[in-house]
């Protein structure tokens, strides 16, 4: 395995004319990782998808930054902190400098807060994260203040998403500026060498990086979306590491003595929006095709009729085959607003039967769950097996799988009445905001609440939380809201999925929650 | 002849715009990318923002009149996710694409004849039944299938190529190629054993059954009578006269060859053009989509009338129409 590494890594070198020696001290300190998707712009503020994100992170840095559990931890801002309910104060990292060797000042970071909007026409802008700030000031060169118009809690994790650029290099310059590298000058862990569109990203390591020095010299991002090209090229020794494996090659690799595998509970819950708004959702009828007179998921028993009816356990260890933890709270236990308290339903279809009697359902219906085919992991499996638990007390399923592409439009446009998501949120009153809070589009509540669950109790508490700028303070009421809207069971949560990575034995990874595969995490043993 | 081509070449500007038509409808019909790409914290003036941005709230028939009259300026639009002009893309994209569609009609033209020859010049020997029986494998086996047994054989268990991705690449006419260094021809042998299997297979059969049907006919056995060398008999009469078949169906399935690289362009990581419709398809990215089809609709128009010269070269009887009108 290891000759087999050496002598392709040797093939590899370009330069034939170094010496062996040379060579092989530079295998040694050689990192080469295959990614799940495909990195389509090098441009840190043109499209927020997570592949270009990843990729950006190994060149630039934000202000905030988020560590393994998801939590805040500072970035190229040392500190921050409210100084009065509209005004945050970052104290910016003293003494970085950007690879061309100029140094990091504030400037570069009104600048940085400023370009998104300029970027206007991306199909995932990053403009969202900057909305809110009204005005900025430099108190100082390594201090800034940002207003917002409202007292807004969030700003600290909407900076975790913006990437700060050289003004020097990145003023006036196009997403290709950046994908050549003449733009690509940040203050991150390594430089840009070179961006081979969709096939491989080439980083040397910054040396003078503030986070301490990266054990590679060099790293290879490889871009390898297909599955059986991404094991195959780990199995063969072409690359050192991988992310994203298919939940049935875990237990091979698992098997295999010369592979680690490093795991972590993702931030990505997945969960079953019911319609509690139309009085007739499309495709749900009794039994005989007849409508029904009332629509059930109004009825909260009847939703927590259909918890109750699902064996969480038996999905995980099934479906999953143990690479989940089964769900109840919509965000995972390391994130900021788990409640342990709230512990994952239990499985009981007799009392699941009891409570659809009693909301006048005795005999069930008849609808259909939607999921996507190609989203998540294991995402038609997982509507199947949620068909056949439901059909045990009584309500008969159809499933209908389609594309991610089709089916995310489809959602958007009402056409679904039980429908799968999957859902990240680096924190629970962010993830209560988009996915239980009254839709409001003036107020930018319940976003991806397809059901339309409404509870205005909730929409007053998160109000509240977002509006608190000490963070014990609202953690606190982030919980308070999220024990309150789960009561009603506004959705079916289901599991957690946990995020893989599989490595060569000598390897190790600091797995982490939002799944980003970072070159500097990975350490020799 | 130049008016058979001229009259091809404005068939084809029709046959053109009705792709880009249906296209531009189907995926308005599937929906956008915004839905798929938005951030997930993004809110719903945020999503509105966005689609208002990418022209993508107007009526479709407005949406399609602005991509007329850009694409008849030669610009068809700038991809939704890599923000740079589609056509730029693809092209970027095309060369390791051809270069492996090349190599696979290479070793499917270069082993293919010649077996398809002997298997049907002695199809009761050994050889040509093993040809013959090999070949029916080569049909029949799915191209993912081969392409991973490939792999695991040669590449994980064996460790003698790579597993997948292209080679380094230099320059050559401008154009990148991997095939100039030992190290980029080693990264092309699996992927274009694995694409040329079928088409092998195909001039395989198609090259015995011919040569078995030109060996029954007058004039080989006249030949022969003439005295003349069996190498010439086979080569000039036999061989010149069964291509017809074999060089339709070569420039079919290189046209199909190259838009259908995909499952082996996947498999492999072999960053071709494939590669990049099936993202595009996945995000909705609609300029990319477009373009891409346009540009393979617009080979196998180019192979089809590159191949019906051909037949008017190697056969003096036929006349290409317009010619005879």
């Amino acid at each position: 395995m290891a000759v087999r590494t050496a002598r392709f890594a040797l093939s590899c070198l370009v330069c034939v004319a170094l010496s062996l020696a040379g060579a092989l001290s530079a295998v040694a300190a050689e990192l080469r990782i295959g990614l799940a998707a495909d990195v389509t712009s090098l441009d840190p503020h043109f499209l927020n998808v997570a592949p270009n994100n990843d990729a950006a992170w190994h060149i630039f840095d934000a202000l905030v930054h988020v560590d393994a559990n998801a939590r805040l931890i500072p970035g190229l801002a040392v500190s921050w902190r409210a100084i009065n309910p509209t005004t945050w104060e970052f104290k910016l990292r003293k003494g970085v400098k950007f690879h061309d060797g100029s140094d990091f000042t504030a400037e570069d970071v009104i600048f940085s807060l400023e370009r998104p909007a300029t970027l206007a026409a991306s199909p995932g802008p990053f403009s969202g994260f900057v909305k809110a700030i009204v005005a900025k000031k430099i108190i100082d060169p390594w201090t800034l203040q940002l207003k917002t118009a409202v007292p807004y809690a969030m700003l600290p994790y909407d900076l975790d998403s913006i990437f700060i650029v050289s003004k020097k290099a990145a003023a006036g310059a196009s997403t290709e500026d950046f994908n050549s590298g003449k733009a690509a000058i940040g203050t991150g862990p390594y430089k840009l060498l070179r961006f081979a569109r969709g096939d491989r990203i080439e980083l040397a390591r910054n040396d003078a990086y503030w986070g301490g020095k990266s054990p590679w010299d060099k790293v290879t991002l490889r871009i390898l979306p297909a599955d059986t090209a991404r094991i195959a090229a780990l199995l063969a020794g072409d690359v050192d590491a991988i992310e994203s494996i298919p939940t049935a090659d875990l237990t091979r690799l698992k098997a295999n003595p010369n592979f680690r595998l490093e795991q972590k509970v993702s931030w990505r819950t997945m969960l079953l929006h019911m319609d509690q708004y139309r009085d007739h959702p499309p495709h749900l009828a009794d039994k005989a095709g007849k409508p029904l007179a009332k629509n059930p998921f109004k009825d909260a028993r009847v939703r927590l009729a259909i918890s109750k009816a699902i064996n969480r356990k038996a999905i995980v260890e099934r479906v999953m085959e143990g690479n989940a933890i089964a769900a109840g709270n919509l965000v995972s236990p390391p994130v900021f607003g788990h409640v342990a308290a709230l512990k994952a339903e239990s499985y009981d279809p007799q009392a699941a039967k009891q409570l659809l009697a009693a909301a006048g359902f005795p005999d069930g219906f008849a609808l259909t769950l939607d999921a996507p085919n190609d989203r998540y992991v294991n995402d038609e499996q997982i509507a199947q097996a949620v068909a056949q638990m439901l059909a045990r007390i009584g309500i008969r399923i159809k499933v209908e799988t389609m594309p991610a592409s089709v089916y995310f439009a489809k959602a958007r446009a009402g056409d679904f009445s039980f429908a799968l998501l999957g859902w990240g949120s680096f924190s629970g009153d962010l993830a209560l905001r988009a996915l239980v809070a009254t839709q409001n589009a003036a107020t930018g509540y319940g976003a991806w609440n397809w059901g339309h669950y409404s509870n205005p109790k909730l929409d007053a508490l998160l109000e509240q939380d977002f509006a608190t700028l000490n963070d014990d303070k609202r953690e606190a009421l982030a919980c308070e809201a999220a024990t309150l809207a789960l009561k009603d069971t506004p959705v079916i949560l289901l599991h957690h999925q946990l995020a893989s990575w599989a490595m060569k034995k000598s390897l190790t990874y600091a797995a982490r929650t939002d799944e980003y595969t970072f070159a500097r995490d990975f350490r020799p043993r | 002849m130049a008016a058979f081509v001229i009259r091809r070449l404005l068939q084809s500007v029709l046959v053109l715009w009705l792709m880009s038509l249906l296209v531009f409808v189907g995926v308005y019909a599937i929906g956008n990318p915004v839905d798929i790409l938005i951030n997930p914290q993004a809110d719903q003036a945020d999503i509105a923002r966005a689609i208002a941005a990418l022209g993508l709230d107007q009526p479709l028939w407005q949406q399609y009149l602005t991509f007329l009259r850009q694409a008849l300026l030669g610009d068809l639009g700038k991809s939704f996710a890599y923000n740079i002009p589609a056509l730029q893309l693809i092209l970027e994209r095309m060369p390791a694409t051809l270069e492996l569609a090349l190599a696979a009609a290479a070793v499917a033209v270069l082993l293919g004849i010649p077996l398809g020859l002997w298997a049907g010049l002695a199809p009761d020997s050994w050889a040509g039944k093993l040809i013959m029986s090999g070949s029916i494998l080569g049909f029949s086996l799915p191209t993912f299938w081969v392409g991973l047994l490939l792999i695991m054989l040669f590449a994980v268990e064996l460790g003698w190529l790579p597993s997948g991705g292209r080679g380094p690449t230099s320059l050559l006419l401008g154009i990148p190629v991997s095939f100039l260094s030992w190290e980029g021809i080693r990264h092309l042998i699996l992927p274009a054993t694995n694409l040329a299997l079928f088409k092998l297979s195909l001039i395989i059969r198609l090259t015995q059954a011919g040569t078995r049907e030109a060996l029954l006919q007058d004039y080989v056995k006249f030949a022969r009578a003439k005295g003349l060398s069996n190498a010439r008999v086979v080569g000039v009469h036999v061989l010149k006269n069964i291509l017809i078949p074999i060089v339709t169906v070569i420039g079919l399935e290189f046209g199909s060859v190259i838009a259908f690289a995909i499952v082996t362009e996947s498999i492999f990581g072999w960053p071709g053009m494939g590669k990049l419709i099936i993202d595009s398809i996945n995000v909705l990215d609609r300029p990319v989509i477009v373009a891409y089809l346009l540009i393979v609709v617009s080979l196998f128009i180019l192979i089809n009338l590159a191949v019906d010269i051909v037949y008017s070269l190697l056969d003096p009887r036929v006349r290409l129409g317009g010619a005879t009108d």
